[in-house]
């Protein structure tokens, strides 16, 4: 799994460089996550634009990456492709997180 | 393709690396017919929940064995075969897939739990068979209206 994580402004934001999030890589999400996330900027948007597809073994890990912040910081979404978004507002997590449709938009957002 | 059906199967061992392969395979072959777009992603992602549950739960306890798919495509649905030789289902039966409670503070998300519910939604009907050691799970999307 690759990451590439920038600071912009007062966020975080980590790019997603893979077309797949799913059971045979969202453990090692998880942890490459956890290693980008460590310290950093109180909003963290993370940048879903190149994944395609999301199963619910990526969604776990998405929400776990959020779960694994300190409590004062965020994750944003931003990004999502039409899948991943149908992904999101089955399970509801579209009311879990804020939703971005473009890293743009989310950089555009007022944070807070 | 009106009365007409387009079959296809897969088989692969119930490694994540497999299993990840065949799910993108078997959905490009769908994206290819008259699915929509909408349609091919939801199928996408049941077909991933049910191939998944059978990688991590039916050969939790075993070597990876074989994973078969039939998928069967007429105008009206879609009907996708799943059989493995792994553990039944707990109970014999399909698990209830209620929607996870999202409505709780952040540290109590859940982080599973999605899958069962993901593929009730999106098919139209599902049914499981234990025949002797073999778990067949069939999914079915109903591709027009009722009327259509």
């Amino acid at each position: 799994m690759s990451l590439t994580s920038t600071v912009s402004g007062n966020a975080q934001i980590v790019t997603v460089n893979a077309d797949r999030i799913d059971a045979a890589i969202a453990i090692q999400f998880k942890e490459d996550m956890r290693m980008e996330t460590e310290e950093g900027p109180d909003r963290v948007i993370l940048d879903l634009s190149s994944v395609a597809f999301i199963d619910s073994s990526g969604l776990g890990a998405i929400v776990a990456a959020m779960k694994q912040l300190d409590d004062h910081r965020r994750l944003d979404l931003a990004g999502l492709t039409p899948m991943v978004e149908k992904v999101f507002r089955l399970t509801r997590m579209d009311t879990v997180f804020k939703l971005f449709a473009s890293l743009d938009d989310a950089k555009a957002a007022v944070s807070g | 393709m009106t009365g007409k059906r387009y079959k296809f199967k897969m088989a692969f061992r119930a490694t994540e690396m497999e299993a990840r392969e065949a799910i993108a395979a078997i959905s490009e072959r769908l994206r290819a017919t008259n699915l929509t777009r909408d349609q091919a992603d939801g199928v996408e992602i049941a077909l991933a929940e049910a191939i998944n549950n059978v990688v991590e739960h039916a050969y939790a306890d075993s070597e990876p064995g074989l994973v078969r798919i039939l998928c069967s495509l007429r105008r009206a649905h879609l009907d996708i075969r799943i059989c493995d030789t792994g553990t039944p289902l707990p109970e014999n039966r399909l698990p209830p897939g209620l929607a996870a409670d999202v409505s709780v503070a952040r540290a109590d998300l859940p982080e599973g739990g999605f899958g069962w519910f993901l593929i009730r939604e999106l098919t139209s009907d599902i049914r499981y068979d234990r025949c002797g050691l073999i778990n067949h799970l069939s999914l079915r999307f109903d591709l027009i209206d009722e009327d259509g």
